[in-house]
């Protein structure tokens, strides 16, 4: 039997994606975790990305821009890992809960 | 190569700023002096302007293969976003919370985000958008928590990096739906295919909102606001009031370009434009200004810090700035611009007095003002100047940019919006002159002594307080340059 994929495998695919990195980044405690929510957010658009350029768009710009999504992604986990470090360093914790000194 | 050194010209002033970018730390690493430093990042800066002013004189077109629109829309936004880089620079010498050996880097930080912004508001493509989008953001996370060793820092850089990576990843999920649903990345196109086709007005819907989340949050517009006092309170405070204005601005001119260029078409008559059809995007917006303002005002009364009070009527702003958004017209659009630009001087004053007066307090409290129109008269001149111009008093600038954006609305008939308006500005009147009244109905302690300013800090407060009263009483020629710059081309 012959099964074929076509575009609304992707588009599903990517909607569980997407709303499994949403509940990771509203329920996580940890900064980490939500990162890693986060992530998946962004990688899930870049399935749709490749997704739609194949099926959809006449172009490869799709698939181009899923490249950038990879780049930014690695550069904003740079940054988030080194934050997060410093934070670890100055406050032995890394858990979203226990940064809250800025309150009124 | 006719086209090559065309397309480089009209992307001088982000070359130059690279440049700059990089001598700065060549400079540093060479001379060891701070302040060959310092004017290297301001000269490189005067020179990128003018070259801003330099290539006005080619007509509006697209260059980079359609990447990039040179227009006088965007050459405003450059010269706006350059200007608030040389007064962040101004502010950052001598500031107590930006270390002598690490100047360098903070300038190389800030550049990257004027880059960013820069080429943001030139962008007519969705990648262009995305990539320009995350080079204002992700650098102004690391400039959020420019103080290492301070957990407020800290704090301010990951709050402001979990929130915006929230954001700016909705907001491509929701890109990623329009490159779907119309196959193209330019907004043009995407605009002539959904204007066209008959789209369910459910997924119209839903792409309108997540790209509202990303963009309601670089304006830090409610319900995206959570982030922007924890973050303009924990960053030092000449990032501070970068933030407030630079990146803000940006938000509005990209919000601008792309809303009235994919969501709404010309409604036929000059200047007058209308919704894509089933998406009544501008009354949902019009509900959002108005909470946005509220909110803002209201959770101001309360704070005890200055800068977390200036950070809270910053988000009162933007909702006062989302109601010429909201009338769909050219006048609308020109309030925006104009207020943009009395904002930009009146609230980085503000905080430039709270830097001057927590390079001696070391913090930011309000109760820090007191009796300081006694000890230090101009400095407490300029910030109640400063004040009085952000609540909507008369004589300064800040009434005549609220005059324009009530008269917008009043045009649309609007009147429930202009209400809530007003209410607001009778609100924050409270809370703005609070300050007023502890610096000069307060008497000093007796072992208060005066500021210490150097000859630079009072030059840069002068060149803030005049703009605040030129504009209140002479403001034609500002309105001019406005309405021409408001030109963004439509053909593609």
């Amino acid at each position: 039997m012959m099964f074929a994929v076509d575009l609304r495998h992707y588009l599903v695919l990517s909607a569980i994606l997407f709303v499994l990195g949403i509940i990771g980044i509203l329920s996580r405690k940890n900064s980490v975790g939500i990162l890693m929510g986060i992530e998946l957010v962004m990688n899930s658009a870049g399935i749709n990305f490749v997704a739609f350029s194949k099926y959809v768009a006449a172009d490869l710009s799709g698939q181009i821009f899923a490249l950038f999504i990879f780049v930014i992604a690695a550069s904003e986990v740079v940054i988030a890992l080194a934050i997060i470090l410093r934070i670890y360093q100055n406050k032995t914790t890394v858990d979203i809960e226990d940064i809250k000194d800025l309150k009124c | 190569m006719e086209s090559l050194s065309l397309n480089l010209a009209l992307y001088s002033p982000e070359i130059i700023l690279s440049i700059t970018l990089g001598f700065v730390l060549i400079v540093q690493m060479i001379s060891q002096s701070r302040l060959f430093t310092f004017l290297t990042a301001l000269v490189g800066l005067m020179v990128s302007a003018g070259a801003t002013l330099a290539i006005k004189s080619f007509s509006p077109q697209f260059f980079f293969a359609n990447q990039l629109s040179h227009d006088p829309f965007s050459l405003f936004f450059k010269l706006f976003f350059i200007i608030a880089t040389f007064f962040t620079f101004l502010f950052s010498y001598r500031s107590y919370e930006i270390d002598e050996e690490r100047g360098a880097e903070f300038y190389l930080l800030t550049l990257a985000v004027t880059i960013g912004m820069c080429t943001l508001v030139a962008s007519i493509n969705l990648l262009t958008l995305y990539l320009s989008l995350e080079l204002v953001s992700i650098v102004s996370y690391a400039l959020a928590g420019f103080r290492k060793e301070h957990p407020a820092s800290n704090e301010a850089a990951i709050k402001y990096l979990l929130y915006g990576a929230f954001a700016s990843g909705t907001m491509l999920w929701g890109l990623s739906l329009l490159y779907g649903f119309t196959g193209s990345l330019n907004i043009y196109s995407i605009n002539a295919t959904l204007s066209t086709a008959s789209l369910n007005p459910l997924a119209l819907y839903s792409m309108v909102l997540m790209v509202l989340f990303g963009f309601g949050f670089k304006i830090t517009s409610v319900p995206f606001h959570m982030w922007a006092p924890d973050v303009y309170h924990g960053a030092p405070t000449p990032t501070a009031a970068f933030f407030t204005v630079a990146p803000k601005a940006a938000g509005f001119a990209i919000f601008i370009r792309f809303f009235y260029s994919v969501f709404a078409n010309n409604s036929g008559l000059p200047d007058q434009w209308i919704t894509l059809p089933h998406v009544d995007w501008a009354f949902l917006m019009a509900i959002l200004s108005a909470v946005t303002m509220t909110l803002g005002n209201l959770s101001a009364l309360w704070q005890k810090n200055a800068k977390r009070m200036l950070a809270y009527s910053s988000i009162a702003h933007a909702g006062y700035m989302l109601m010429g958004f909201i009338v769909l017209s050219k006048e609308g659009l020109v309030s925006i611009l104009f207020y943009l630009v009395v904002y930009f001087f009146m609230n980085f004053g503000a905080f430039f007095v709270v830097g001057l007066l927590a390079n001696k307090t070391k913090n930011e409290d309000i109760s820090g003002f007191k009796g300081l129109g006694w000890t230090s008269p101009l400095v407490a001149f300029s910030m109640a100047v400063f004040l009085f111009s952000l609540t909507g008093i008369p004589p300064f600038a800040g009434f005549i940019g609220k005059v324009y954006l009530f008269s917008a609305l009043v045009q649309k008939e609007i009147y429930w919006l202009l209400v809530v308006a007003i209410l607001n500005t009778v609100i924050s009147l409270y809370y703005y002159t609070y300050i007023v009244r502890e610096m000069f109905l307060v008497k000093p302690v007796n072992s208060d002594k005066a500021l210490v300013l150097s000859p630079l800090h009072v030059f840069t407060l002068i060149l803030l307080v005049i703009p605040t009263f030129i504009f209140g009483l002479y403001w034609e020629p500002l309105f001019k340059y406005v309405s021409n710059s408001l030109q963004f081309i439509v053909i593609p």
